[in-house]
């Protein structure tokens, strides 16, 4: 059944650091790499050598620009991926049973092998997370790499979501929101943590934290530089006075 | 959204189809033999139809039949499992009426519960999303049941009933426009809350995050319709609606007037189908910067 689960006993899922992404998109890439070749079905790219490519992403970076009030414009880089919701509407629209959120750690997947593509989960999403893949016909949505994150085959460093081990700027964290110890729920409470979208009411699992305040010319109170000299001297002086006979 | 003609198809004419057994099942016309025979493979025609046409924007039907499983959470699980039982249930009413000409009354009522519930549940498919806010409304069902009752009334010959139900849907249908308009904005959701971005100043997006068209945006930020919508909505008005209306309700009832009303009115569904998924706006618009 597509019911959600009361309660999970991990909270698993990612902090995305706002203010040190510096928008590179290796995490888009890095996700795609691993996620094509692994959990179900490739993530295919239709036409991507004509004229009108495009393809089935679980990761994308957007950049925005924030204009404060009376202060300089600050860009800010975007990934995007499923917030892995404790309340994922996606999950309770499903009418196959193929959508499901996971008791033991919070993961919202779908199972391939029940989907029938109709799309009504993509709807149900407020943030774009769901792909359906057209070449296979069935939805693609971010694992939180859960091939990656209990398998023993991989080093123990490696054991994290591919896009949060290949950052190359330490903006992704992945960790347990269940345990207030937790890096993620520690980053959470030291940076102000925030949810995207809350008024939808989704519980997103996956936390933004904004960026750090900017400081302003203005705010630094640096002093105006006074001249030191007037006059030049030597050569330059000695030109300036001839230029200024002429 | 985009308006996918399999989904228009599918609301429209199942819509319509479940209408017509709502109104066979009470015994409206009161026929058997051929002649039932005849309404019945009209309505089951539309009903099956329109049910067949939804399933052509599936990307993997193979396992349609696991869409029935999901019935305690999922509103489309639910009607697929109310179309599937009423159209059994009409199945033996129907039979008995052609070939015994005995009517089945009490199967009949079910029947036509069946069939309005059958109806609710396909409009709360769509009225249970709280991303498209246009949708997200409690006159929505209203409006769906009243569309399957309308269009069912005049199939099924009842005229000055059909004339009245029509009017009344297209005064709710015209509420229902105008209502829609104001729900992106009251749900506030916008650029800021959707980026968590909005306390710090005005959001706009500098970049997207693909170049190419996507999923998302084919399926979600359709805005081509939009252009038009004012004029759409008078033409949908008049033709489901204010012509039919007066049709019906100021001359004599005939077939032809029935059968030229009944042209205009799905003629006007059709178009009002198309607005509903054009016009819907989807708030993951607000990631881009379109609407």
């Amino acid at each position: 059944m597509t019911a959600l689960p009361a309660h999970t006993d991990k909270k698993l899922g990612l902090v995305i650091d706002l203010d040190t992404c510096v928008g590179c998109h290796g995490c888009v890439t890095s996700c795609k790499g691993w996620n094509t070749e692994n959990y179900g079905v490739p993530l295919s790219d239709m036409d991507a050598y004509g004229a009108d490519p495009s393809g089935t992403f679980l990761n994308r970076v957007f950049s925005y620009e924030v204009q404060p009030e009376g202060k300089a414009a600050q860009t800010v880089h975007f990934p995007k991926s499923c917030l892995h919701c404790d309340d994922a509407p996606c999950v309770t629209v499903c009418p196959t049973g193929a959508s499901y959120k996971r008791t033991e750690d919070g993961i919202v997947l779908v199972n391939e092998d029940r989907c029938i593509g109709c799309g009504l989960c993509a709807w149900a999403c407020p943030y774009g997370a769901r792909e359906l893949d057209q070449a296979a016909g069935v939805m693609k949505k971010c694992t939180l790499c859960v091939d990656r994150i209990y398998n023993e085959n991989l080093e123990e460093v490696d054991r994290v979501p591919a896009c949060v081990r290949t950052c190359p700027a330490g903006a992704r964290h992945f960790g347990d929101f269940a345990d207030p110890d937790s890096n993620v729920s520690r980053l959470v409470a030291e940076r102000g943590g925030m949810d995207l979208m809350p008024e939808q009411g989704t519980k997103p699992v996956n936390k933004y934290l904004p960026p750090r305040p900017k400081d302003t010319m203005e705010a630094a109170n640096i002093p105006d530089l006074k001249p030191v000299t007037t006059e030049a001297s030597g050569f330059l002086g000695w030109l300036d006075k001839a230029l200024e006979k002429l | 959204m985009h308006p996918a003609p399999s989904v228009i198809i599918f609301t429209t004419f199942s819509g319509l189809g479940f209408g017509l057994l709502c109104w066979l099942g009470l015994g409206y016309p009161d026929v058997t033999g051929m002649t039932a025979l005849a309404f019945f493979a009209i309505a089951y025609a539309m009903a099956v139809g329109g049910l067949v046409a939804s399933t052509f924007h599936l990307g993997n039907r193979k396992n349609a039949i696991y869409a029935f499983s999901q019935w305690r959470t999922s509103w489309l699980s639910r009607e697929g499992i109310m179309a599937v039982v009423t159209l059994l249930t009409f199945a033996p009413y129907a039979l008995s009426l052609i070939f015994a000409e005995t009517v089945i009354p009490l199967l009949g009522y079910v029947g036509a519960m069946f069939a309005l519930i059958t109806v609710l549940t396909t409009s709360m498919i769509y009225t249970q999303l709280k991303t498209i806010p246009r949708w997200n409304m409690p006159l929505n069902p209203v409006l769906f049941l009243l569309y399957a009752l309308a269009g069912g009334a005049l199939m099924a010959g009842e005229a000055k009933v059909a004339g009245i139900l029509i009017l009344l849907l297209t005064l709710l249908q015209i509420a229902a426009w105008m209502m829609g308009d104001g729900r992106l904005s009251a749900i506030g959701t916008d650029k800021g809350t959707a980026t968590g971005l909005g306390s710090i100043g005005n959001v706009r997006m500098l970049e997207s995050a693909h170049t190419a068209r996507n999923y998302i945006l084919d399926e979600m930020v359709h805005i081509v319709g939009r252009k038009h919508t004012h004029k759409l909505r008078i033409i949908a008005a008049i033709l489901i609606g204010a012509f039919p209306a007066l049709l019906l309700l100021l001359t004599p009832a005939g077939h032809v007037t029935s059968f030229v009303a009944l042209a205009s009115h799905i003629l006007g569904v059709i178009v009002g189908r198309w607005l509903f998924f054009a016009e819907a706006e989807h708030v993951v618009g607000m990631y881009y910067s379109r609407g």
